[in-house]
């Protein structure tokens, strides 16, 4: 038998450590040391209700354990065989208790579809895709539907395009079949390039069948016997499996000519990018694939119209091929039972930032943030207050305390000022100073940005000066005002969502942190104590004893005293490199 | 590999995949082994993984264990990586997180000799669509 006690952090925060000590003394009194061992586990994403205990092979699970519990675990349930009712879990819908954990209500938090096959088949071996029901809803749709019916299943599920705008999947397919020509192409946008998202990445190179086999489904819909991946050269993990998976499928003959004896045929081959991020948007990856420099053109015409060597081409995100499979083998039904009423089934968000659980999950649309963040993320690092979460990376906002029960969905999450983006999710804290975040965003944009359109070459130049001078403590209340109007500017003029939504970071901040803003602006003080410049280094006379650490350890020699004299920083030669606050040993240096 | 020229031929390598795999796992069967799964996304390769599959081929080997050692794409723990999933023949699955050679090593020795569980596993936190 086994104790397994969670040691997540926020578990270990409330003791559990304590608990699994307790645990191991009532079973060595009572003899048992040898039979049942207690081990520390890693978060069971239930932070909410812990310290949680499991005890296996009995599957019982305990939650909201104290150490003083222990003895009545051992004495119970370890020898007498019978459960500690008051410990178990109760359902908060049925009041009723719950002994195993695939019944209960956290385990529903995430439901893996896109990320079905990552981390448990060899993407390097074709035969564990199809023993997974790979290639089988290809086959599905070359036996038994009509193009048409595709696209019917697809819209009725309610599927809409994971890499960030939520455009609808099934209307796309529609618009891109009806273009009638010679040649038609199915596109892979595989151009990941949001800070901190590598969702995209990962199901390349943990399922890179899945990927391929709905863009074999998409060409049969659309009626384009051609499929282009535009992968960033920058994945060469990701690029050298999808060739091995390639290759296998072209063996088996589930890519070529005849696909499982009917008479579609489908082939895909692969473009590499050279990762800018602009070649995410639709109509920049077209001219990059095309060996034009990679810049946005107007839209309509739409790829679905004129895409690739001007032929309807349909672009879609890795993600959203993904979860096509499934939606063919399973039935539209199925997938629009999960999620919200505008935004079905489920979406990977890549954890990143102050957060325990770094990491890639898959949740049903409609979940809140707390849940995320709380319970499967494990909370915030270190037991600092939570203070904002940054989704859609460069072209999404921050949303904040008071979105945290806010269902996550496409609309809502516009409606709150942010966007779904293609799922990176940042996690930030009491430390982190949100003009400094938004001063990062823009320094990215301007990087990235083509430079065809003035708005977005110049504008967010523009902004990101202004956003420096603020930091450094040279901003007036009147640069704000300036700011948002140029932010407003560019939103309106930019050619490209590049350009249209550079200044989301700016104005969400602005709406969300005005405080912050104007702490920087009036006060010249960064309230969360990020902004270097802003930060005044001073010796408190009281606590000095003039051990002279402080002077000999600063590289500007900017502090001065006598022996055994309280000490004196001078403020124009110090150069914040915190060496004195780190060496005095009396706490007498304050950092405001 | 011979082509798939109907549903049927495609069919039939599912099945034969599929028994291959439950075999594997299904305690009592002639061909029952331990199943060693190795997070191997760039990830997880990242943090050390090809050393510690390499170290669970060779020492499973050396030290007389029957086993089938495989990589895997991201398991999505990438604040506990290298991450690999140990699956004992009639068991369910156990991830286990941080897996340096001394965990490895303890994995080898406690766990997959004595299916006594050792320190670092993860909770499997979601749910599967099969």
């Amino acid at each position: 038998m086994h104790l397994l006690v969670c040691g997540g952090t926020s578990c270990r925060a409330s003791e559990s450590a304590l608990i699994a000590e307790s645990l191991k003394r009532e079973l060595e009194e009572k003899g048992l040391g040898n039979e049942v061992q207690v081990i520390m586990t890693g978060c069971f994403g239930l932070c909410e209700k812990g310290p949680v205990v499991k005890v296996m092979p009995d599957n019982a699970f305990y939650v909201q354990v104290k150490p003083e519990d222990a003895a009545v675990i051992v004495a119970e349930h370890v020898i007498k065989g019978k459960p500690v009712q008051r410990l178990l879990y109760v359902n908060p819908s049925t009041g009723e208790h719950v002994r195993d954990p695939r019944q209960m209500g956290s385990y529903r938090k995430q439901i893996r579809i896109a990320l079905r096959n990552c981390g448990s088949i060899n993407p390097e071996n074709v035969n564990e895709y199809i023993a997974r029901e790979g290639y089988a809803a290809i086959g599905k749709c070359v036996a038994e539907y009509t193009a048409a019916d595709v696209i019917d299943v697809i819209k009725k599920s309610g599927l809409r395009g994971r890499g960030g705008a939520g455009f609808p999947t099934g209307l796309k397919w529609e618009i891109a079949s009806k273009n009638r020509a010679d040649q038609k192409y199915v596109v892979c946008n595989a151009d990941e390039g949001d800070p901190g998202a590598f969702m995209d990445r990962s199901v390349l190179e943990g399922d890179p069948h899945s990927v391929l086999e709905a863009m074999a489904i998409c060409g049969y819909a659309i009626g384009a016997t051609k499929g282009l991946i535009y992968i960033r050269a920058e994945y060469p993990l990701a690029i050298q499996r999808l060739k091995i998976a390639i290759g296998q499928a072209r063996d088996y003959g589930l890519l070529g000519n005849n696909i499982l004896g009917s008479d579609f045929s489908f082939d895909i081959d692969l473009r590499y990018g050279a990762g800018a991020f602009v070649c995410g948007e639709e109509t920049a990856l077209i001219h990059s694939m095309e060996g034009l420099r990679g810049e946005p053109t107007n839209k309509p015409p739409f790829p679905a119209e004129s895409g690739f060597m001007g032929k309807p081409s349909n672009v879609n995100n890795v993600e959203t091929f993904a979860s096509v499979p499934v939606i063919i083998n399973k039935g539209w039904e199925w997938f629009s039972s999960i999620g919200t009423e505008k935004s079905k089934g489920t979406k990977v968000f890549a954890l990143a930032g102050k957060i325990n659980n770094v990491g890639l999950i898959e949740v049903p649309m409609g979940i809140t943030l707390r849940e995320i963040i709380f319970e499967i993320g494990g909370g915030i690092k270190n037991g600092k207050k939570f203070k904002a979460v940054q989704t859609g990376g460069p072209s999404g906002g921050c949303l904040t305390e008071h979105h945290l029960d806010t269902p996550i969905d496409f609309d809502n999450l516009v409606a709150a000022g942010s966007m779904m983006g293609s799922g990176g999710m940042i996690v930030m804290d009491q430390d982190d100073c949100m003009v400094s975040i938004a001063k990062f965003f823009l320094e990215f944009t301007v990087e990235e940005s083509c430079g065809k359109c003035a708005p977005c070459r110049i504008g967010n130049k523009r902004i990101y000066e202004l956003l420096t001078h603020i930091t450094k403590g040279n901003g007036t209340p009147a640069d704000l005002d300036r700011l948002r109007n140029m932010c407003l500017v560019i939103k309106d003029t930019s050619l490209c969502g590049l350009g249209q939504t550079s200044p989301n970071p700016v104005l969400s901040t602005m709406d969300n942190f005005m405080d912050e803003y104007m702490a920087h602006v009036t006060e010249k003080r960064c309230p969360a104590g990020s902004c270097r410049d802003l930060m005044k280094y001073t010796i408190i006379e009281e606590k000095c004893v003039g051990c002279t650490a402080c002077a000999r350890g600063c590289p500007v020699n900017a502090i001065s005293g006598e022996r055994k004299e309280p000490h004196f920083i001078d403020q124009e030669k110090c150069i914040k490199c915190d060496a004195c606050f780190e060496r005095c040993k009396f706490g007498a240096v304050l950092i405001n | 590999m011979e082509k798939l020229k109907s549903i049927a031929d495609l069919e039939k390598v599912r099945i034969e995949t599929k028994a291959q795999l439950d075999m594997r796992a299904t305690d009592g069967s002639p061909e029952a082994v331990v199943q060693v799964r190795v997070a191997m996304a760039t990830c997880g390769i990242a943090s050390g993984a090809r050393p510690i599959m390499d170290f669970f081929i060779e020492e499973l080997d050396k030290r007389g264990i029957g086993a089938v050692v495989t990589q895997t794409g991201c398991m999505g723990y990438c604040y506990a990586e290298p991450t690999v999933e140990v699956q004992l023949p009639g068991q369910d699955p156990v991830v286990y997180g941080f897996v340096d050679r001394k965990r490895a090593d303890e994995i080898i020795e406690k766990y997959i000799r004595n299916g006594e569980l050792v320190e670092g596993i993860i909770p499997v936190n979601y749910e599967k669509i099969d």
